[in-house]
């Protein structure tokens, strides 16, 4: 188990010096995903101030980092491809506290890139895998069929009208912020709670507005430590608290269709940041369904279990509610490549600095940024606060 | 092969030979750790709850409850197109593990498909060496 008092010593000694995405997101068919892993890491590293030449530790998922540390024309001395779907990146910031207090790199940049939309191959399955023979076959495949399953089941826990209003919620609230968003892919396009209950199925119970977006984009962070980053060009935003961890990777197998494993990466980023729920001002959670959202709220402890529905009733995560949520628009409405969780730590950290224009929220000082990677099987928590 | 059938087909690995040898003999074979004294589900020849090499190969009844299932409405794969609705299930089996299937003559709308049903296993021939195992309500 993770031993805290060590992890509360290395809280906030790293920092998050630059964010930035691709130069384009949402439709980008003129270019391939390692151009996007470039041209957000050179955003990012202009974000910072930090010239390229002094990255030392690259991260990245997708890709193996010496395919996009080539690309970039990078040699670092810290590699770390770890892939576990699109809490990823997010877990990719714990790695890079890590290793600077460790003392093996001192710029860390983590770069994603996907052309989800534009590139509409699929990947042939890898045999040798388990799911391959156990959920292919029977037409269980993507995230949609799973998630709807799993999300069936928490219906059947705790009453389907009420998890249907409160996925009804979540659309509704995740798209008015990405009605602030000039970048989101819904900007202009508002919902009705009668147009997401008219919306057609995708896989029942999902509805098409119960499911991400699929969008071309890129993102990266850049993060050094805490000392150094005071005298980068837009300061520190710390790295208080970083957990990590995954209990399964086919659907089948997961503990508890309706308690992933934020249960546990929750809790622990926000003891070793030293903070509670209550300090944050700022959620930022991988909205790949809004089922998603939902069972996440509850494993991370804000709410108890069944209680999700309550929690997000009356619109209270949209704009101008008590709680915000997802301000970018989320991956249900901002952008969503594929494996989103980048986007969460980007945003978190524009609404820390006071830079995201009219969906800023008053005085920003504590976020946290949460991604769930694979069929709801791994979370990566990062608690991020002002300097 | 059945003729048309472009659907993602199992290739047996070295630990599912004998489970996919049952399902086309129309048996659903389960490893049991008989150290553990349970059966559990993929077949692995390693226990994954105790780490021991002691398992066995048990026939399961084919007994088995809806743990929950979806009904697809958007193929996520093209061989899926003439079958949907389809209903993909994850169901739990009499002796204990959970694994996933398909729920077959059932009527795919919400209200014909309660969880915990009982159901119980049926195999479809796909190709020469490939059955697949299904469930049907009880």
């Amino acid at each position: 188990m993770p031993v805290m008092d060590r992890l509360k010593k290395i809280s906030g000694t790293a920092a998050i010096v630059g964010v930035a995405e691709s130069d384009e997101i949402g439709r980008t068919p003129d270019k391939g995903p390692l151009e996007l892993h470039a041209e957000a890491g050179r955003n990012a590293l202009a974000d910072a101030g930090i010239d390229k030449s002094e990255v030392d530790g690259v991260f990245t998922a997708g890709y193996s980092t010496y395919d996009v540390a080539e690309y970039m024309g990078i040699k670092p001395h810290f590699t770390d491809s770890t892939s576990v779907g699109g809490s990823s990146f997010v877990i990719h910031i714990a790695h890079a506290l890590a290793a600077i207090q460790a003392g093996y790199c001192e710029v860390a940049l983590i770069t994603h890139g996907q052309t989800g939309r534009s590139d509409r191959a699929r990947a042939g399955g890898n045999p040798g895998l388990p799911s391959a023979q156990y959920e292919t076959p029977y037409g269980i495949i993507g995230p949609p069929v799973s998630y709807s399953m799993a999300c069936r089941r928490y219906m059947h826990q705790y009453g389907e009208d009420k998890t249907r209003e409160a996925m009804a919620n979540i659309a509704i609230s995740t798209r008015k912020w990405a009605n602030k968003n000039p970048r989101a892919f819904f900007y202009d396009t508002p919902m009705t709670f009668d147009e997401y209950h008219d919306s057609r199925w995708i896989s029942w119970p999902f509805h098409l507005p119960d499911c991400c977006l699929v969008t071309d984009a890129g993102a990266a962070i850049v993060i050094t430590s805490t000392e150094r980053a005071r005298s980068t060009k837009k300061g520190a935003v710390r790295i208080l608290g970083a957990a990590e961890g995954h209990d399964h990777s086919l659907l089948h197998q997961m503990p508890d269709l309706t308690m992933p494993f934020g249960r546990n990466t929750g809790p622990q980023a926000l003891e070793m940041a030293g903070i509670t729920h209550s300090d944050l001002d700022l959620a930022m959670i991988y909205d790949s369904f809004t089922y998603t959202v939902l069972v996440t709220l509850e494993s991370l402890g804000f709410c108890k279990p069944g209680e999700g529905a309550d929690f997000v009733a009356d619109q209270r995560t949209a704009p101008g509610g008590d709680f915000p949520l997802n301000t970018s628009g989320g991956g249900l409405s901002y952008t969503h490549p594929g494996m989103y969780g980048i986007f969460t730590v980007v945003e978190a950290v524009r609404q820390l600095r006071g830079e995201t224009g009219e969906r800023q929220i008053d005085d920003c000082k504590l976020a946290m940024a949460h991604g769930t990677g694979g069929l709801l099987a791994s979370t990566g928590t990062v608690i991020l606060g002002r300097d | 092969m059945a003729d048309g059938y472009n659907k993602p087909i199992p290739i047996p690995q070295p630990e599912s030979d004998h489970y996919w040898e049952g399902a086309k003999a129309g048996e659903l074979r389960l490893r049991h750790c008989d150290d553990c004294n349970q059966a559990f589900f993929y077949p692995r020849n390693i226990c994954p709850e105790c780490g021991n090499n002691n398992t066995s190969w048990i026939v399961a009844s084919g007994k088995a409850k809806v743990h929950t299932f979806a009904i697809v409405h958007r193929p996520p794969h093209p061989g899926f197109m003439d079958d949907i609705p389809y209903v993909p299930a994850i169901v739990e089996l009499e002796e204990g593990p959970k694994m996933a299937t398909q729920l077959v003559n059932v009527t795919p709308e919400p209200e014909a498909i309660q969880i915990d049903m009982p159901v119980k296993v049926v195999f479809e021939s796909i190709t020469d060496e490939i059955s697949l195992p299904k469930f049907e309500p009880a």
